[in-house]
């Protein structure tokens, strides 16, 4: 029997969560598959053929693919799903909009969000914003699973030499429609995949402040940019760059907190980065407690003072 | 259109969770307890598209314990018109809860179900949809904006890129992200209507579903401390402990 990991893409590139979600799969036992739907998407399962790790890649290619809309995709995992004895998706957005929709279909208990694997039916998982750690078993035939990408290693891209089948692509749903996507283009790195992310908070008070402070300290450190709840619902950055409990969730190698307090639902977000950074004028800022260099500093002369000494 | 929300009642998220002494699970027996706050602002959407003449009426769902049904008054003096409690004394499964939830919903028939895109103790974010696949409805997660046009929704999405918007057949299921809306207070008058509002109790075996899982928690632990560290006193501190302590520049 074999492991389904579901690709996520834009039909040019692999998400990088991908990556780390077959590495995690590769833990369960079995060969690899990796399922790739979408439309136009060849470059994707050319990338995809050659990880390391996969024996087959399915490729479904069909314009009812193209936006990745939970119906459609998940009516593509179920055609192949009773091949599997896990189906493992990234714990991103787009993971998390499909799988639960797949779990139900096949009346699976979904485990999410997993951060390790004990054994091919046994998982840990956070609960309460990771402030506890659950250990879960589940004895279903067909196992549903979603990967917390920061918990994993990233697959290499490179070494891997898979089988490529196509397959028919399913119809479109006509209950759900793509209308268009609003998103701030970026040449920085993706931040769940990031080996350095510098976040911002509600203390740079403006979104001219978040940009002028928080963007030329990312760009000199070739970091992703990040940003607490409090700045993204001030309107200070947007949504897609939250880090936090319902956010994205990250554990780069050096995490530089701006002008963040340190909420608990932001703390969960981030507090598995290897190397944190704090820098507020609060001395009594819960960010203290959790980081390993604290500078208690106005942030407005303390960053340009380290952008200047990188 | 009749609205149907689902709710759930959580530990608070200021009360810090506890491991209960047969390590297996969450210790809930002194902890203040609240409506998910995702579930709120669900509410708080149902309310206002009843309040704008779109919604006819708003339904309130919960499956859990008789306490439960206090979480559900606190619905009814938001402004909800019914509650129904699906009364259960084990902890349930989100697959469960969906299929509890599909079950009122087929007694109900809503042309919308609306619920938070996940509970704060759990963090599963798998209900709404399981309910939609169930269903064999559209759904539409993480919403940050709802605009009924022509009998269809046309959804603001929080993704992974930034936000998407679409548009899907009703019925449907939506779950709602933060930035929805902000919950209204509760005032006192609203708690004292409340109590004459209709709260029916239902029980899983009424509904016809088995509440057996596949799934169980072997253990529930608390994670490795961080330990806080350091102060340094300034910049260029700071700039020589990540290059020669830490060694991440």
């Amino acid at each position: 029997m074999a492991v389904l990991v579901i690709a996520q893409h834009d039909n040019a590139r692999l998400a990088g969560a991908t990556y780390n979600t077959i590495t995690a799969a590769a833990m369960l036992g079995g060969d690899v598959h990796i399922l790739v739907a979408g439309s136009g998407a060849g470059a994707v399962t050319t990338a995809a053929a050659a990880i390391s790790g996969i024996a087959t890649v399915l490729w479904a290619d069909g314009e009812s693919l193209r936006y990745g809309l939970a119906e459609v995709v998940c009516a593509q995992v179920l055609a192949i799903a009773r091949n599997y004895t896990h189906l493992v998706f990234p714990a991103t957005a787009w993971g998390k909009g499909i799988a639960p929709r797949v779990a139900a279909r096949l009346d699976s208990f979904q485990v999410s969000e997993i951060t390790a694997v004990v054994s091919p039916d046994t998982f840990e998982r956070p609960i309460y914003a990771g402030n506890l750690i659950a250990t879960v078993q589940n004895s279903d035939a067909i196992k549903v699973l979603t990967v917390r990408a920061a918990a994993f290693a990233a697959a290499s891209p490179a070494g891997g030499n898979a089988v490529q089948e196509s397959m028919a692509a399913v119809p479109d749903s006509g209950k759900s429609q793509f209308i268009r996507l609003d998103s701030t283009p970026s040449e920085r790195p993706e931040l769940s995949a990031a080996t350095v992310v510098v976040s911002g908070g509600r203390a740079l008070g403006s979104r001219e402040k978040f940009d002028e402070i928080i963007l030329p300290l990312a760009d000199k450190l070739g970091a992703a940019v990040g940003a607490s709840r409090a700045a993204v619902d001030a309107g200070f950055a947007p949504n897609d760059l939250q880090v936090g409990q319902t956010g994205k969730i990250v554990a780069p190698q050096l995490y530089i907190a701006i002008g963040i307090s340190g909420a608990v639902q932001h703390l969960a977000g981030m507090k598995d980065s290897k190397v944190i950074v704090a820098i507020n004028n609060d001395p009594t800022s819960p960010i203290f407690e959790i980081a390993d260099y604290c500078l208690e500093a106005d942030l407005f002369s303390a960053v340009p003072q380290l952008l200047a000494a990188l | 259109m009749k609205v149907l929300v689902a709710v759930k009642r959580v530990l608070d998220h200021a009360v810090r969770a506890r491991v209960r002494a047969d390590g297996t699970g969450v210790d809930l027996a002194n902890g203040k307890m609240i409506m998910n706050p995702f579930d709120e602002i669900a509410l708080e959407e149902a309310i206002r598209l009843k309040e704008r003449g779109t919604a006819t009426s708003v339904t309130v769902v919960s499956c859990g314990p008789v306490s439960t049904g206090e979480t559900l008054r606190t619905a009814l003096a938001m402004g909800a018109d019914r509650a129904i409690l699906v009364q259960a004394d084990i902890e349930l499964p989100p697959l469960i809860v969906a299929k509890l939830i599909n079950a009122v919903a087929a007694r109900e028939v809503p042309q919308l179900i609306l619920l938070g895109k996940q509970a704060i103790d759990d963090d599963s974010n798998q209900t709404g949809q399981m309910i939609a696949a169930l269903a064999d409805l559209p759904q539409a997660t993480f919403a940050s904006k709802i605009e009924p046009s022509d009998g269809t929704l046309v959804v603001t999405r929080e993704v992974d890129g930034g936000l998407e918007t679409i548009r899907i057949t009703l019925p449907a299921v939506v779950t709602v992200d933060l930035r929805l809306n902000e919950p209204r207070y509760i005032t006192l008058p609203n708690i004292l209507k409340a109590k004459k509002k209709p709260l029916e109790t239902l029980t899983p075996a009424e509904l016809g579903i088995d509440v057996s899982s596949r799934i169980r928690t072997l253990r529930v632990s608390e994670p490795p401390r961080r330990r806080g560290g350091i102060k340094v006193p300034d910049v260029a501190t700071l700039v020589d402990k990540l290059k020669n302590e830490a060694r991440v520049i």
